[in-house]
């Protein structure tokens, strides 16, 4: 057992340093889903395959939680603050994330693009950030566990006068680690 | 030994002071013919001086600065106005250092159509004031000869953003002598002069999201006055200064408030569920003017200080945002949005007229000099923001190109008291 515990922590470091940056969003998830592999896994045959179940277990969700964290932006057509449904899917994996780990927070990021006043971007992107919190709400997500906040034009992914560019831009960012 | 480590310190200081380069274009309808003589008395004080009444008066678009060709008359004696001819006005004077390091300078404007003595003045200041008492002559000079009071002694502020670095910047309002008021990792957005030049309010991230402070330039103390859950933002003084109309997202959408200017007596003005932002005060305190998508696309309207019904005053295709008061309150400017381009434009509301002044590109936040006379906004050289000014007849545009960073937000302060 006390090897088990040394592996998954182990495993942990692992998961952490393979992870991209920012490093809790994926080092934390990681934690939880090895944790709820353990029970199980001590019944099953041996130290040793139990030890390369939870491993292969906990890779996976590792790897799942990564693949989630990769995408954690919604986009917007222009002047436009609804949530698309080309995003329907990355919501409903935050949505569901949230909905099974209740401790979870993460603040939701609104951003616009430059075609605007400074300040009416503040609102598109306060809106944004508040429609994709709803979506996420709908999703199974509770209330308590997101904060919105907007950047308006303040902080652009792209800084070019193009359309390329200003769909960068306009998008609502699901950040784990900026609580 | 005194002298050396003068020219040293101003070695050291000459690259933080050329911080702009100025590109005029267009000209007045009609431009005064004006001659500059270099002061009697210290040549590289004198020197400075000329250089700076000179620059103000160019940057105007009124004035032709006609070259004294060698004369230097300090006295209205000294003037043969058959030497003169095709001069309107001269300024003439003498600049006298004084035992307690101070600096006495006595100055004449003299008219050589009407033989007439426009001005006759005595500034003293300390000897490293030379710029500022080079804009007092330059406000006189221009107030003279052209019946509205001068801004060159009045300051602007804005938001540079250098490599991840935003500063809110107070400078003089031909660009130089910058000072920062805030320096942060996070966005600093909308400065607003308190009207009496003392305060700035602004919009800082720095508790990473937006909310609203107001800091003195003299002490640097700052307050914070609106941190409600949500976006604070967009701050704008009543012309008496005992408030401040604002935007919160606390109880949903941005929505326009006002509360007294310490975020006490906090009530609400509009109530829609759209976005309005960007409150403007009347110069009479009475309305105010806003952006807002509630007609489907962000346009001008205007709501009285007491809430009640709100007119739209834009009806342009495109969109509308930043609108200021005109100081007569009779018009405003706003950055107009259509085909892809910003333009600045002024809106007269008598006539119901919006006349385009520039010639269009990422113009942005544009602000009225205290005399009407010129506009302040912002623009874009090679993807680098900078400030521009146009004249409130779109005849004289002037480019400001900051030699790093980028620009953003510039607000023209208030005539100093």
């Amino acid at each position: 057992m006390k090897k088990l515990i040394l592996s998954v922590l182990l495993l942990n470091l692992l998961a952490a340093c393979s992870s991209n940056p920012p490093k809790e969003e994926v080092a934390e998830p990681a934690t939880t889903s090895a944790a709820t592999t353990e029970a199980p896994a001590a019944d099953a045959q041996g130290a040793t395959a139990t030890d390369a179940q939870a491993a292969a277990d906990a890779q996976a969700a590792a790897d799942a939680q990564a693949a989630l964290m990769e995408k954690n932006s919604v986009y917007f057509p222009f002047d436009v603050d609804a949530v698309q449904d080309a995003d329907r899917e990355t919501i409903m994996n935050h949505a569901e994330y949230l909905a099974s780990h209740p401790d979870a927070k993460v603040r939701v990021e609104g951003n616009a693009d430059e075609r605007g006043s400074s300040e009416y971007n503040l609102g598109l992107g306060q809106r944004r950030a508040k429609n994709t919190k709803r979506a996420l709400v709908l999703g199974g997500a509770s209330d308590s566990q997101i904060e919105t906040v907007s950047y308006g034009e303040e902080k652009p992914r792209c800084s070019e006068h193009n359309e390329a560019c200003w769909a960068q831009n306009r998008r609502a960012d699901i950040n784990y680690s900026a609580q | 030994m005194r002298r050396w480590i003068l020219l040293c310190l101003s070695f050291f200081v000459v690259p933080a002071h050329a911080v702009l380069n100025i590109e005029i274009t267009g000209a007045g309808e009609h431009q005064t013919p004006v001659s500059l003589v270099r002061f009697a008395g210290d040549a590289a004080t004198a020197q400075g001086l000329l250089d700076i009444v000179g620059s103000d008066l160019i940057r105007t678009g009124l004035f032709k600065l006609v070259d004294p060709a060698g004369k230097t008359p300090h006295e209205p004696r000294d003037i043969r106005p058959s030497e003169w001819v095709g001069v309107e006005a001269v300024l003439i004077g003498s600049i006298q250092s004084m035992d307690d390091g101070k600096v006495a300078v006595k100055f004449r404007l003299l008219d050589l159509v009407r033989n007439a003595e426009l001005l006759s003045q005595v500034v003293t200041a300390k000897e490293d004031q030379v710029r500022a008492i080079g804009h007092r002559i330059a406000d006189m000079v221009y107030e003279r000869l052209t019946g509205s009071p001068g801004v060159f002694s009045t300051r602007i502020a804005y938001v540079s953003r250098d490599e991840g670095v935003y500063r809110l910047v107070v400078a003089d309002s031909d660009g130089d002598n910058e000072q920062a008021l805030l320096t942060s990792k996070e966005p600093i957005m909308s400065p607003s002069w308190s009207p009496d030049g003392r305060q700035i309010a602004y919009v800082s991230f720095e508790k990473r999201r937006a909310m609203v402070y107001v800091q003195s330039l003299s002490s640097r103390k700052r307050t914070l006055i609106a941190d409600f859950p949500g976006s604070n933002s967009a701050p704008a003084w009543s012309p008496d200064g005992t408030q401040i109309a604002m935007v919160l997202t606390r109880d949903g959408e941005s929505q326009i408030y006002v509360a007294n200017s310490n975020g006490g007596r906090l009530r609400r003005i509009t109530y829609s569920d759209a976005i309005d932002t960007e409150p403007s005060f009347s110069p009479d305190g009475q309305s105010l003017l806003f952006t807002s998508d509630r007609g489907g696309s962000p346009q001008i309207y205007r709501v009285s200080i007491e809430g009640g019904s709100v007119e739209r005053l834009t009806f342009e295709s495109g969109n509308a945002f930043s609108p200021r008061f005109h100081p007569d309150g009779k018009s405003f400017v706003f950055a107009h949005f259509g085909d892809g381009v910003f333009h600045i434009a002024v809106h007269d509301l008598e006539s119901r007229q919006t006349q385009i002044l520039t010639a269009g590109g990422w113009e942005k936040k544009p602000s009225f000099a205290p005399n009407g006379k010129m506009i302040l906004f912002a623009t874009e050289v090679q993807g680098r923001g900078i400030l521009a000014t146009v004249s409130s007849d779109g005849r004289v545009k002037q480019k400001m190109v900051a030699q790093r960073g980028d620009i953003r937000e510039p607000m023209w302060g208030p005539f100093l008291k």
